[in-house]
């Protein structure tokens, strides 16, 4: 009889996680097929023009991070891009959006000004939440863009109220709901899923696999490899996976999806794969991941996948080098704007509990 | 003026609402074809139709976030939660998500959700399904909390809860749902935040929640009994908080007990002492004393259930004791 009551050889018991050896997640070959898309050139642009954004606001906010200026916490998506492209592209002006804390790509893909969600970020009152939210919460009501949730899972259940509401009104609005690979293991996603496919809501679950779950490897703890996509079937939905770094691809897949949900079909699940260049947040510098991974992820960037498309397309490389420095002014008169704000007012930590605008609770 | 029992006022309630708001819906576990397992909701099914009155699967998470979703975009929700202790499954959506995201989003969300759900002890279920959990939601900044102790609060607080714009938590009484009241006809609505005198008196203040209340009204006709006059207020919403009505009653006795059926430590009436004692002290004439369930989980045989929640001998006994 052993006289040690746990044995922590990995290779004895597979259950136990083998930190010691890691091994490589390689991207997926990009396909060559979507170079021969059939999808308007105007909508490339503009899909090559959302990616600028994304990139170079998250870089700022990179930056602002380093000069102190960005308190607090900050996860960004960086190196994902092409989700919130793809879809902020498929989707209609009011169509409903939810996003994890890591959502400042989807709230600025939605429509959001880039400078009140920079000043939401330094928390000055010019903020898009007045600085009451932070990066974590941003939200844009005016353009249906219905928060970011920064308690895992939670918001997959709201969402499918916003397309309960749209059924009831008889609109043919669709909700889509970004989430993480992380998500997919917490009871909310489970219920959130047969709970729109009993209601045939019209909503779209899109989860972003960057396959990490924080700092753990998504597949050591989850019951199957595709996270959202092997669990499709359990709910009766297709088993879709796109390569969530080629915006074509997003693309393609959203609207298919957004159509079916639009007319009357019900939910989608898609899983679309992707990668994160940093870590998990501000904290976390990401060393976890192996070294020839984050290469070869890095190969598969979005933003140099794309533009290689638009050059074999023949896109002439000087019209791409002016939607890039047309963004980067923008970025920079957003972070002008966001700089200038003041610190909110202390009145403002009091107000909006209730619809009053107000926080009493006694008279 | 028709006597209704409690569990009809709550049906009564919710289709006074219904008719005045064709976009009210109302989503819940068993609650349509069933009528719900306490039958709070019989006949909402037939008047309003399934579209509108929507049976759920076992998900509460589900069930609130699916009432948050829709009512952040201009549809007012009910959601039940058959059993308050079931609360904790869905604590997230409530305390997380619904009660913060006005203030988080600097004012653009707006949540009209009735979570209404059935509390309290007395039916001899055990620990998990007999608890008084309205200081859970007490505690949580953006949530309104209701509980009515009579048929005719039951319909005119619905109805206030459910024209509120802020997210609400209405808990009906498990052991009031066969109790009758007389209930004036025609549409009802009473204010929340109003806390109501139910009995006058000079000696001593108690202050009562829900069940407690009719309890709290024998226990003063006891008391009156030993030359003891006890005012009765009903406390009728934990927030918002009617301070003034239990202020000016404690100036004119100089004595408060509190009756809570939620278990001692960070009940309801731990703030009210607190209020009380911050604000009012001069006009105490002794300490502010709290009757409550015991720090414990509740036992479900019926001795020990009843030795437990506050019971009209030991409410009784409690003030006659410190009164003397």
């Amino acid at each position: 009889m052993s006289t040690k009551p746990f044995n922590d050889s990995a290779a004895d018991d597979p259950t136990l996680l083998d930190y010691a050896t890691r091994p490589v997640r390689p991207p997926v070959a990009l396909d060559p097929a979507m170079d021969e898309a059939d999808i308007p050139s105007d909508v490339r642009m503009e899909l090559y023009e959302r990616q600028q954004v994304l990139r170079q606001f998250e870089k700022r906010a990179y930056d602002l991070f380093m000069q102190n200026l960005v308190k607090g916490t900050s996860h960004l998506s960086l190196g994902m891009e092409a989700v919130s492209a793809g879809f902020g592209q498929a989707m209609q002006p009011d169509d409903y959006v939810f996003a994890t804390y890591r959502g400042h790509a989807h709230t600025l893909s939605k429509g959001a000004p880039l400078g009140p969600v920079m000043a939401e970020l330094l928390g000055r009152e010019n903020g898009i939440l007045q600085g009451k939210g932070g990066s974590m919460h941003l939200t844009s009501v005016e353009h249906n863009m219905m928060g970011s949730y920064a308690i895992i899972g939670a918001h997959l259940c709201i969402a499918n109220g916003t397309a309960w509401s749209a059924q009831i009104r008889g609109t043919d609005q669709v909700t889509v709901a970004f989430f993480g690979d992380g998500a997919t293991n917490i009871g909310a996603f489970h219920e959130a899923l047969n709970f729109a496919v009993i209601w045939n809501l019209p909503i779209v679950f899109v989860c972003e696999n960057n396959l990490y779950m924080e700092y753990t490897p998504s597949d050591l703890i989850t019951a199957v490899e595709h996270p959202a996509a092997d669990r499709a079937s359990a709910y009766g939905l297709e088993r879709i996976i796109v390569d969530g770094n080629d915006a074509d691809a997003v693309y393609l897949s959203a609207q298919t999806a957004l159509t079916k949900a639009r007319r009357g079909a019900g939910p989608s699940l898609i899983e679309a794969v992707t990668y994160r260049h940093g870590g998990h947040s501000r904290a976390d510098p990401g060393k976890y991941r192996p070294a020839d991974e984050v290469e070869a992820w890095l190969d598969h960037d979005p933003i140099p996948i794309y533009h290689q498309r638009l050059l074999r397309l023949g896109v002439p490389e000087g019209d791409l080098a002016t939607i890039q420095q047309s963004v980067a002014g923008r970025i920079d008169e957003a972070t002008e704007f966001a700089k200038a704000g003041l610190p909110p007012d202390p009145a403002l930590a009091m107000t909006d509990l209730w619809a009053d605008g107000g926080s009493a609770w006694r008279n | 003026m028709a006597e209704l029992s409690y569990r009809e006022a709550v049906a009564r309630g919710i289709a006074q609402e219904m008719r005045r708001d064709p976009m009210l819906v109302m989503l819940g576990e068993d609650i349509a074809g069933a009528g719900g397992v306490f039958k709070t909701t019989v006949g909402l099914l037939d008047e309003f139709g399934p579209s509108r009155i929507r049976d759920t699967p076992i998900s509460e998470q589900a069930i609130l976030g699916a009432a948050m979703g829709a009512a952040m975009t201009g549809v007012p929700v009910i959601a039940e939660i058959m059993f308050s202790d079931f609360i904790a499954v869905c604590f997230d959506i409530l305390a997380n998500e619904m009660a913060k995201s006005r203030y988080m989003t600097g004012g653009q969300m707006t949540v009209p959700v009735v979570v209404r759900t059935h509390n309290g002890g007395g039916s001899r279920f055990g620990a998990q399904h007999s608890q008084s959990v309205e200081n859970w939601c007490m505690m949580i900044p953006g949530l309104k909390v209701v509980a009515p102790s009579n048929p005719a609060d039951v319909v005119g607080l619905m109805a206030a809860a459910i024209r509120d714009p802020d997210p609400v938590v209405f808990f009906e009484h498990k052991s009031l749902l066969a109790t009758k009241g007389e209930v004036p006809e025609g549409e009802l609505f009473q204010a929340l935040g109003e806390a109501k005198v139910v009995r006058e008196g000079s000696d001593c203040t108690i202050v009562a929640l829900a069940l407690m209340v009719p309890r709290a009204i024998e226990a003063a006709e006891r008391l009156a009994d030993d030359g003891v006059s006890a005012e009765v207020i009903d406390l009728r919403s934990l927030v918002p908080l009617d301070t003034k009505t239990i202020m000016s009653s404690v100036e004119k006795t100089g004595r408060l007990y509190t009756v809570e059926e939620n278990p001692r430590l960070c009940g309801w009436g731990a703030e009210i002492a607190s209020l009380v004692g911050e604000e009012a002290f001069w006009n105490l004439d002794g300490p502010v004393i709290r009757i409550s369930t015991p720090h414990i989980p509740l036992p479900s045989a019926e001795n020990l259930e009843d030795l437990t929640i506050p019971s009209v001998d030991r409410i009784y006994e409690t003030i006659k004791r410190s009164m003397d």
